[in-house]
């Protein structure tokens, strides 16, 4: 079984819109949404959810004010600067935690001389298991401001894999998120091939290098696709050049094309309407050595309806 | 001498599952005399993060002095060398084979971890 | 003042205001990069470099001699970073958080500490803006920390604008904390949306007040102000989809250097972001 996944270094290269795109071509992948903390996949996608699933990661310290008498031991071991002035018994003043600061470390737990924290597990999103016109799906959400753990995005993908086993599907798609921190480690390592998505543009160079290294560091199999190409065809030429030397190869280039947009308005890939860059999107998929598949989304009929469309 | 399986369900029939650290159960093996029983990795599967850690800790409570699995990463590797845990990867599809690879001396110990470390 | 600058979704444009505003605004100003895993500022303001020092976290280091192998810390510590096997603990540098429990922990006092480097922080000076920018070291899973440590630079004396990074979650939240504004960029279309909104939901987290700036405007549709609007969000400024800015930003040319005329458009947005902050709703 294939894994692809899907990540751009610097964010709003169109790594989401191409992704998509990819789905209906593949027709018959699992597809996994692992940028958690700004999933947009299902915008094109329309999932209807089948199973939802709490996601608890980590701890957090909670004291009960009625137990707190203000000794500020807690202030005083935390790293964090997650003890605020607040609460207390009876009016007498005492402290409370800041749910963003803390990270669940359990020192004040332990050290608090009455007892007084609490520590559950921490709830920090969900996750979910859903069907779309291009196969299964899983995506998750994670809460507002929650600690930016790979756990989710390794259960997203783990559930991906399991489901593509079960059914047989040969491949997982994973659009990744954006940067190379924590979840993005964790959405590529171990997977069979990564295309880094990037635009032509100093950002996009200097992010792509970076990307790159990382990739690197876990020696997994690389590509690079400038999207936007025509933005700017010299920073194109120059990025795909430089791509080469840090030892990925490129899969080719996708045109700048309002289309996408208007396609992501309404709920469609590229590729489901005809939009211009297709071409360069089938292309992109074929140098990396991918088949198309029979998608419900892009029946015989229409493709040669968006055939036609070309000439 | 105890041998632990990653397993993914009860028997000797179970199928071996091939990620150490969020393998969801072991079946622990008494070469001695031919008993086994199971240990959850439930906590590893609920970990944050270092689950192939919590996993290596899982296994050596149980008295165990060799693994039995398909991939196991460099952090979880390095757990069960400081346990003075032996570890064998295999394709074996279940427990029972495997069982059998490694009485018949055909399992490969692994010198070091064979596959990259997760975030998670 | 300080202004933060972020937003959901990556690639809305949150560097460009951050460059062009800090450029605009023509008097002494620090801006600061937070984006640690792909800081970009620099690519637009060409400073000189004025100084570079490595950032380190603390880990524990076990004296070997005074430990006795009971296993406190390693069941004590909630990220597995030190655990204990054999006879003596095993740390994994990667997975500490730096909390210190374990050598608070530790029955012996065996446990002290080291430092473990996870990126640099760099001061660059570009004619009024002084630059302040951190760098993940590739393969540090971590951004908070290193975001603490370029945000502990910023001086008293002159406004300060943070660029933060994408997303959600905590880089984020350590970016815009203690932050007197934030602004969240956006652009008009359904992912625009859609990510506005989840970090409007984070910013609400922080009580921190906070508006919009809609950025490529003409690209998509209404949704994004109808959404503001219903919600009584100030939008604060509308960049429209002038082609020559993304010619001038893939470049890495300073839009109000190329086209002065949108030096107004930012001194503007930091009037009306100073009028927000000085005399509240």
């Amino acid at each position: 079984m294939q894994e692809l996944v899907v990540i751009s270094g610097k964010g709003g290269t169109g790594k989401t819109s191409l992704t998509a795109s990819f789905a209906v071509l593949a027709g018959n992948a699992v597809v996994a949404d692992c940028d958690v903390d700004a999933a947009d996949l299902h915008l094109i996608l329309a999932p209807s959810v089948t199973m939802r699933h709490e996601f608890f990661s980590g701890r957090e310290a909670i004291i009960r004010e009625e137990a707190c008498n203000g000794c500020g031991v807690c202030s005083s071991v935390c790293r964090f600067d997650a003890v605020r002035v607040g609460g207390g018994a009876a009016g007498a003043p005492g402290f409370t935690i800041d749910p963003l600061s803390c990270e669940g470390c359990g020192v004040c737990v332990r050290f608090c001389p009455e007892g007084a924290i609490e520590f559950p597990v921490r709830l920090c999103g969900e996750w979910m298991v859903s069907e779309t016109r291009c196969g299964p799906m899983v995506h998750a959400r994670l809460g507002a401001a929650a600690e930016n753990s790979g756990k989710l995005v390794s259960t997203v993908r783990r559930e991906a894999r399991r489901i593509a086993e079960e059914s047989h599907r040969p491949l997982v798609i994973v659009d990744g998120p954006p940067g190379i921190g924590c979840p993005v480690i964790a959405s590529v390592t171990g997977s069979t091939l990564v295309l880094v998505v990037t635009e032509p543009t100093v950002s996009g160079e200097h992010d792509l290098d970076r990307v790159l290294s990382l990739t690197r560091h876990f020696q997994i199999p690389t590509a690079v696709c400038v999207n936007k190409w025509d933005l700017n065809a010299e920073m194109a030429g120059r990025i795909e050049e430089s791509a080469r030397r840090a030892g990925a190869r490129v899969a080719g280039r996708v045109r700048y094309d309002r289309a996408v947009t208007l396609a992501q308005m309404q709920e469609r890939t590229a590729v489901e309407t005809g939009a211009p860059s297709t071409v360069d999107i089938r292309m992109v998929w074929k140098n990396l050595g991918m088949q198309e598949g029979s998608s419900p989304a892009l029946t015989p009929a229409r493709n040669r309806q968006i055939m036609a469309s070309y000439d | 001498m105890k041998i632990v399986f990653t397993a993914s369900a009860d028997t000797i029939q179970a199928p071996l599952d091939g990620r150490f650290g969020r393998a969801p159960k072991f079946l622990v093996y008494d070469l001695e005399d031919d008993t086994f029983e199971m240990a959850s990795n439930q906590e590893s599967l609920d970990a944050a993060q270092g689950a192939g850690i919590h996993s290596a800790e899982v296994v050596a409570r149980t008295g165990a002095k060799a693994l039995v699995t398909g991939h196991c990463g460099p952090k979880a590797f390095r757990a069960l060398a400081a346990a003075g845990i032996k570890v064998f990867s295999t394709d074996a599809p279940t427990v029972a084979d495997a069982l059998q690879r490694y009485r018949a001396g055909d399992l490969t110990e692994i010198a070091s971890a064979d596959v990259e470390g997760h975030r998670a | 003042m300080i202004l933060a600058v972020a937003s959901g979704k990556g690639g809305t444009g949150k560097t460009t205001v951050s460059v062009n505003l800090a450029r605009a605004l023509g008097r002494e100003i620090q801006l600061l990069d937070c984006d640690v895993e792909e800081p970009n500022a620099h690519l637009f303001l060409h400073g000189k470099p004025l100084g570079s020092e490595p950032v380190t976290v603390p880990i524990p280091l076990v004296d070997e001699s005074l430990c006795d192998g009971c296993g406190e810390c390693g069941m004590f510590c909630q990220y597995h970073a030190i655990v204990c096997l054999g006879a003596k603990p095993l740390l994994f540098a990667e997975m500490c958080h730096g909390c210190g429990g374990c050598a608070l922990v530790c029955p012996k006092q065996a446990i002290g500490e080291t430092e473990r480097r996870i990126g640099v922080v760099e001061t660059l000076r570009a004619q009024n803006v002084t630059l302040v920018q951190g760098r993940l070291d590739v393969g540090v899973a971590t951004a908070p920390p290193l975001i603490r440590a370029v945000k502990a630079r910023i001086r008293a004396g002159a406004p300060a604008i943070l660029d933060a990074p994408p997303g959600t979650s905590c880089p984020v939240v350590a970016t815009i904390k203690g932050s007197d504004f934030v602004a969240l960029v956006t652009e008009p279309t359904a992912f625009g949306l859609h990510d506005l909104r989840l970090a409007v939901e984070t910013v609400r987290e922080t009580a921190i007040p906070f508006g919009v700036i809609v950025n490529r405007m003409g690209v998509g549709d209404r949704r994004v102000h109808d959404y503001c609007r219903g919600l009584g969000i100030p939008i604060l400024l509308e960049i429209p989809d002038d082609r020559r800015i993304a010619e001038t930003y893939s470049m890495g040319h300073l839009v109000v250097d190329v086209l002065p005329e949108y030096g107004s458009l930012f001194r503007g947005l930091w009037d009306e972001i100073t009028q927000r902050v000085e005399r509240p709703a």
